[in-house]
């Protein structure tokens, strides 16, 4: 053996101080680590997850909107502007004639083309008019109860603004899709809040008692499972009664949508509950002498609650979806009731696709939302576990 | 194999067992029913003769005895007013809104709905196995992101929006024809190789817009299971002794990964048949959804409890074949079961 192998394979000592708090990198950043609690770690984990941040931020954009629907539409759902039905989207521009004004629009003429019995709208580039800014318009009731004019931005005092064109009756398609955010966006969560409580009920009743009871909810979440979910939903809505008021429609709605929808997480409850049972945790607390109670609420529940809420997130597109096609095929919410599925109702023939394509604009926020709450209930159910 | 076939067909029976009960109860659900309803309208057009001819037909249909009742004779284990006469003897009922028997009225539709949901099954599968395939193996490339991309939005879009916007533009840019399942002019024709071609031809919108969001779930969930096996060791090894890349890939991981693949047509399933309803209602192809919708609409109750009952069927029988394929490929499932 060579003496420079020997040299290489003796047991090598630095002689320089240990430090251990610099053997990680960041010790102080580590030392706070070690000491967050496991909420904390989530809202770490969840954060690094940067399309779910996206996610959640735009979410809370258009869930910050839901209260003040009637103030951010420049009119009101129902205002019919009689000389402007099937208008098409008027863009908003900031130069005329390479001035710069500030947002306005070009106001319409409309014709009447008597060859194909159609409205023709030409666009009148010599009058820009402003858009106003918080002013004075349609006159509302905010949440139906305080009465207002306030809004965002309105129509130029003698024009219009259809910034996403009008309807069959020249109702703006705009306000009407930011009035249809109010019932499109509670009903996934009422109906969430409905098979959350169902899921957890019958999850940890098959959880915790184990035995018969975990058989039958077993069975019934298997045969819930294999029904196709629309056609009973259709079922379910053609039984709600014509004569009830649209709010009971609405509630009708959302609870046959968490009805069918809380096998999946009454699943998860169980095996969750299962899985945790057995953890060394709880044996600690057990030997402690932890009451039964208190295992659960304390330990159990702050366990698997995270999960439950990622996996909650993750169906809530399911339902917003649910109440679109259902809306769609005029077996869900009726106008007056005005949700994105109502509005996607008037654009279910070819005609719309053809001539007024601009009908069926109400899909982008269903996109939308739906998107956001998938990335941001991936990011959650990533960061539920934050130990991992 | 025999003592697994048997207790999952026992299971399958109480299942569909339970299914009925849920079905007629549901379709009872809204208060009256569609003859009711009819004799009070004829009533007050002051149309005593066929007020009574609805009469007889209630009692003959036995809508007035207690619903317990007229479930057991529906599905044909009590004697009705014609004696043992139901689903299990397969007597479907009585449409009153088409005032013919349903077997009549959704005859050829029954047909269709299946072929729709085979192509659409076979769609899932032939697409999204190569697409997973090719994002696992080359994981974050630009194909990667697009599939990715392209499946989020599968996943986000209604599909009966993707229908309309489908079916216009591909009327506008490849001249084929609107809705329906084959040319007008093959209506009432026979089966001849120009009608099967326009059937293919009108089957490409409603496959592909069914298919998509299931392709979507099924490519995320097969590039996962390939992800986790394409690190194992026993893939590494069979590289290093120098097998070929794609005999390597294909003999051992793929096969690996294709079992939670396959259980999945069970969840898939219940998807399908619900997105291939509503796609029918809006691409006006003659399968159940359509005829379903009308049935609940006018509350007729026979027709509609018989769709119901078919499409929960083809759910429960496709989770059987699932189930079998299932055990085929894996043995510790047969063997395993029961416990």
């Amino acid at each position: 053996m060579s003496p420079g192998l020997a040299d290489r394979t003796a047991h090598f000592v630095d002689k320089a101080p240990f430090d251990p708090g610099l053997s990680e990198p960041g010790g102080a950043e580590s030392d706070s680590f070690y000491r967050a609690s496991a909420l904390r770690l989530t809202w770490w984990k969840f954060k690094r997850h940067k399309v779910a941040v996206v996610a959640a931020y735009v979410l809370l954009f258009f869930y910050g909107l839901v209260p003040f629907v009637e103030a951010v539409a420049p009119y009101n759902q129902t205002k019919r502007n009689g000389d402007f039905i099937y208008a098409p989207p008027q863009p908003v521009h900031l130069f005329h004639e390479g001035r710069l004004i500030g947002p306005f629009v070009y106001p319409y003429r409309f014709t009447f083309n008597m060859e194909t019995f159609r409205r023709d709208y030409v666009v009148d580039t010599t009058r820009p008019q402003p858009l106003r800014f918080f002013c004075s318009g349609d006159r509302y009731e905010l949440w139906g109860l305080i009465p207002g004019s306030f809004h965002l931005f309105c129509p130029p005092a003698e024009g219009s603004v259809f910034l996403l064109g009008t309807d069959r009756l020249g109702r703006d398609l705009f306000s009407r899709i930011i009035y249809g955010a109010r019932i499109s966006l509670t009903i996934g969560l009422v109906g969430i809040a409905v098979s959350f409580t169902l899921g957890l009920f019958f999850g940890g009743l098959a959880g915790y008692l184990g035995g018969w009871v975990d058989n039958v909810v077993q069975r019934v979440i298997e045969i819930l499972r294999s029904l196709p979910e629309l056609p009973l939903w259709l079922a379910l809505s053609a039984a709600l009664p014509p004569n009830w008021s649209p709010i009971l429609v609405f509630f009708g709605i959302t609870i046959i949508l968490g009805l069918l929808d809380w096998p999946g997480l009454a699943r998860a409850v169980r095996s969750k509950l299962l899985a945790l049972r057995e953890e060394d945790f709880v044996r600690a607390a057990e030997l402690m002498g932890a009451s039964k109670t208190r295992i659960i609420a304390r330990h159990l529940i702050p366990n698997f609650m995270s999960h439950l809420i990622a996996s909650a997130t993750l169906s809530i597109p399911s339902m917003i979806l649910g109440e679109t096609a259902l809306s769609f095929l005029g077996l869900g919410l009726r106008p007056p009731v005005t949700s994105w599925g109502v509005l996607l109702n008037e654009a279910q023939n070819l005609a719309a696709v053809q001539l007024h394509p601009w009908l069926l604009l109400p899909i982008v926020p269903v996109i939308l939302i739906v998107l956001a709450f998938s990335f941001m209930g991936d990011g959650m159910r990533d960061a539920a576990d934050p130990y991992h | 194999m025999i003592g697994f076939l048997v207790r999952r067909a026992g299971t399958m029976a109480v299942t569909t067992l339970i299914i009925s009960a849920l079905v007629f109860f549901i379709i009872k659900l809204p208060p009256g029913d569609f003859l009711t309803n009819q004799i009070a309208e004829l009533r007050s057009q002051g149309e005593a003769a066929s007020a009574a001819k609805a009469e007889f037909l209630i009692r003959q249909y036995g809508l007035d005895l207690p619903v317990w009742q007229q479930y057991l004779v529906w599905i044909g284990v009590w004697p009705g007013p014609n004696g043992f006469s139901g689903l299990l003897q397969g007597d479907w009922g009585w449409s009153f809104e088409y005032d013919r028997p349903v077997t009549e009225v959704v005859g050829d539709a029954l047909w269709l709905t299946l072929l729709i949901n085979l192509v659409v099954v076979i769609f899932v599968h032939v697409v999204s196995i190569p697409i997973a395939i090719y994002s696992a193996t080359r994981q974050y490339s630009v194909g990667d992101y697009i599939a990715t991309f392209i499946g989020y939005i599968g996943l986000a879009t209604p599909s009966f929006l993707l229908a309309l916007i489908l079916l216009y533009y591909t009327n506008r840019w490849f001249g084929i024809s609107i809705g329906g399942l084959y040319d007008a002019k093959y209506s009432g024709q026979p089966w001849t190789w120009p009608k099967i071609q326009s059937l293919m031809s009108h089957l490409i919108v409603p496959t592909l817009v069914i298919g998509l969001g299931g392709t979507a779930a099924m490519i995320r969930r097969m590039r996962a299971n390939l992800l986790d096996e394409l690190g194992k060791q026993y893939y590494v090894t069979a590289k290093a002794k120098g097998l070929p890349p794609t005999r390597a890939l294909l003999k051992y991981p793929f096969r690996m990964s294709l079992n939670p693949f396959i259980a999945d047509i069970g969840n898939l399933l219940p998807h399908l048949i619900s997105g291939s309803v509503l796609v029918s209602l809006v691409l006006s192809l003659p399968t159940v959804g359509p005829i379903l919708l009308a049935a609940l609409k006018s509350q007729d109750q026979f027709l509609a409890g018989f769709i119901l009952m078919f499409v929960a069927i083809l759910t429960v029988v496709g989770m059987l074949i699932s189930d079998l394929l299932l055990a085929m490929l894996d043995p510790r499932i047969r063997l395993g079961g029961g416990k």
